[in-house]
């Protein structure tokens, strides 16, 4: 059973697709690069995924996964870094499956958020408000509280964007640790010697999907010449839809 | 001498006494719903549901008299049917929010002093928009003290996704459906305590109680629990001591509180421990790490 399949899904804005007719399956316990070029809707993909985005047509399926099995982390997470809130009271969310509205925090569960905040490498953090961090150490707290999710699909929107090598590769243990542990992990990525080294697998979207499928075979330079030139068209006055099934393929 | 200033008026007289207990159950309920007005950059939104609310409260009012139930109806049916107004107008013409509840406010502000002035006398005008806390009857101190109690409760049941909807909303959206719900709920507490704060300040200084001391709280602590303790001391202080003033002054009551709210502000601004003007201008020496 898929942890992930796509029936010719559809997801735009107003009614203009950013990602277009994409039909597949994700396996679980794959390590998915999602790449392709500014505006290629991999974004729109992962919010979609993650149920913040609803499709304009066709439809996904988590294969029984809840909503709460997902663990999402945004691009540019819309966060209020002038919030006073602790690192350990914000990582703490991430045990909300668990806790609820009100379920209390004791001390199995606090021992497990001061080890997640250790495994970032965050040690000594606990107590500093969020506001005083910087990008590369918010960026190990948000990685902190996807850890406490404890979810079993993984979806990490361009997690080492303007992030030093070394987070970067603190963050990338993380998430093969995920990987070996069986969860299913995307990653919207444009990294491409990232995703040849560490991604076993490889979607090339251009609002279509080009080429899907084992990343050695996929990262062609010819794949990405032809994402490249998908244009980032936006026509306003553009006709409805009705190609069927344009580009598909089932990985 | 100071027993006379101080304590006296209050073993004295029953209205300073039922005055007190009002102005610590308005600190306990509004100021920590300012706290999280303040942090949620809706500082203003309270200020404008302050006025919007006016017309409902005035019905309220004229209806019933200086019934503090009949006036929270009327002032909660007046802030949501504006809320919900603003709301739909920006989303659906594209005119952003706080210029739609500006609108909206003034709308409101208008046509409540209107109702009150066509039925009622300039007492009840003044008495509406700046409320008299020592003229408080048992009754009116029960429904404040209620609506205190139930604001504590709603908040208690709703502070986990309202924090964690102000730090980061769409982490809320991805886990919780709780978000939404918790934020109208939020919406229903400042307007509760807005029409709580009318008999002791009147529309125009009610939401000072709230934002004021929460305002006083944000240069005092960089921790929520302890800015939310800090905010409802400073405001009972406020109200403390904007009676005492009133009462040894002549000042009226609701903006001698607000004026000692103020006060107390401009100390926080200048000697703050958290951002406060002198701390920036003398900081100290850079420390090692």
């Amino acid at each position: 059973m898929a942890a992930l399949h796509f029936h010719n899904v559809t997801l735009g804005y107003d009614r203009h697709p950013a990602v277009h007719h994409l039909n597949g399956e994700v396996a679980p316990g794959a390590l998915l690069a999602v790449i392709g070029p500014n505006g290629a809707g991999k974004s729109t993909l992962l919010r979609g995924i993650v149920g913040i985005l609803k499709p304009l047509d066709g439809s996904i399926h988590l294969g029984g996964l809840d909503s709460r099995d997902i663990a999402y982390l945004p691009q540019s997470a819309e966060i209020d870094r002038s919030f006073p809130i602790s690192v350990l009271d914000f990582v703490a969310t991430g045990l909300w499956r668990g806790t609820g509205l009100f379920g209390g925090i004791g001390k199995a569960a606090r021992e497990k958020i001061l080890r997640a905040i250790a495994s970032v490498g965050l040690n000594g953090f606990e107590n500093r408000p969020i506001g005083t961090l910087s990008g590369g150490q918010m960026q190990r707290v948000l990685f902190a509280r996807v850890l406490l999710q404890d979810a079993r699909l993984i979806v990490l929107d361009e997690p080492f964007n303007a992030i030093d090598s070394k987070t970067t590769a603190d963050l990338l243990a993380l998430v093969k640790h995920w990987h070996g542990e069986g969860r299913t992990v995307l990653a919207a990525l444009h990294d491409m010697e990232m995703v040849r080294t560490h991604f076993s697998e490889t979607l090339v979207l251009a609002r279509g999907p080009v080429a899907w499928g084992p990343t050695a075979e996929v990262l062609t330079p010819e794949n990405l010449m032809v994402a490249m030139r998908m244009c980032e068209a936006f026509d306003d006055s553009a006709a409805a839809c009705s190609a069927d099934d344009a580009r598909s393929r089932a990985a | 001498m100071l027993y006379d200033a101080l304590i006296g008026p209050f073993t004295e007289f029953e209205f300073m006494r039922r005055a007190l207990a009002a102005v610590i159950a308005l600190s306990l309920a509004g100021a920590p719903i300012g706290v999280f007005l303040m942090l949620r950059r809706m500082s203003l939104v309270g200020d404008a549901m302050a006025h919007a609310i006016l017309p409902g409260a005035a019905v309220g009012f004229l209806l019933s008299g200086l019934n503090l139930f009949a006036m929270t109806a009327g002032g909660l049916i007046a802030g949501f049917a504006v809320a919900i107004l603003a709301g739909l107008v920006a989303r659906s013409t594209g005119l952003k929010e706080d210029a739609s509840l500006a609108t909206f406010y003034l709308a409101s502000l208008a046509l409540g002093v209107t109702i009150v002035s066509i039925k009622g006398t300039n007492i009840d005008l003044l008495h509406v928009l700046f409320g008299n806390i020592l003229a408080m009857d048992d009754q009116t101190l029960l429904v404040v003290a209620f609506n205190a109690t139930v604001t504590l409760l709603v908040l208690a049941v709703i502070y986990r996704p309202l924090v964690i909807e102000s730090v980061d909303p769409l982490f809320l959206r991805t886990v919780s459906r709780a978000g939404g719900p918790a934020h109208l709920a939020f919406l229903a507490l400042v307007v509760i305590n807005l029409v709580n704060g009318f008999q002791a300040l009147g529309t125009l200084l009610a939401v000072g109680l709230m934002i004021l001391p929460a305002g006083i709280a944000r240069f005092w602590s960089r921790d929520l629990t302890v800015m939310i303790c800090i905010a409802v001391v400073a405001a009972a202080v406020s109200g403390y001591a904007g009676l005492v003033l009133s009462f040894q002054t002549r000042v009226p009551s609701g903006p001698a509180i607000i004026l000692v709210a103020s006060a107390l502000y401009t100390v926080s601004v200048l000697f703050g421990t958290v951002g406060g003007v002198v701390r920036q201008l003398f900081p100290g020496r850079h420390l090692e790490a």
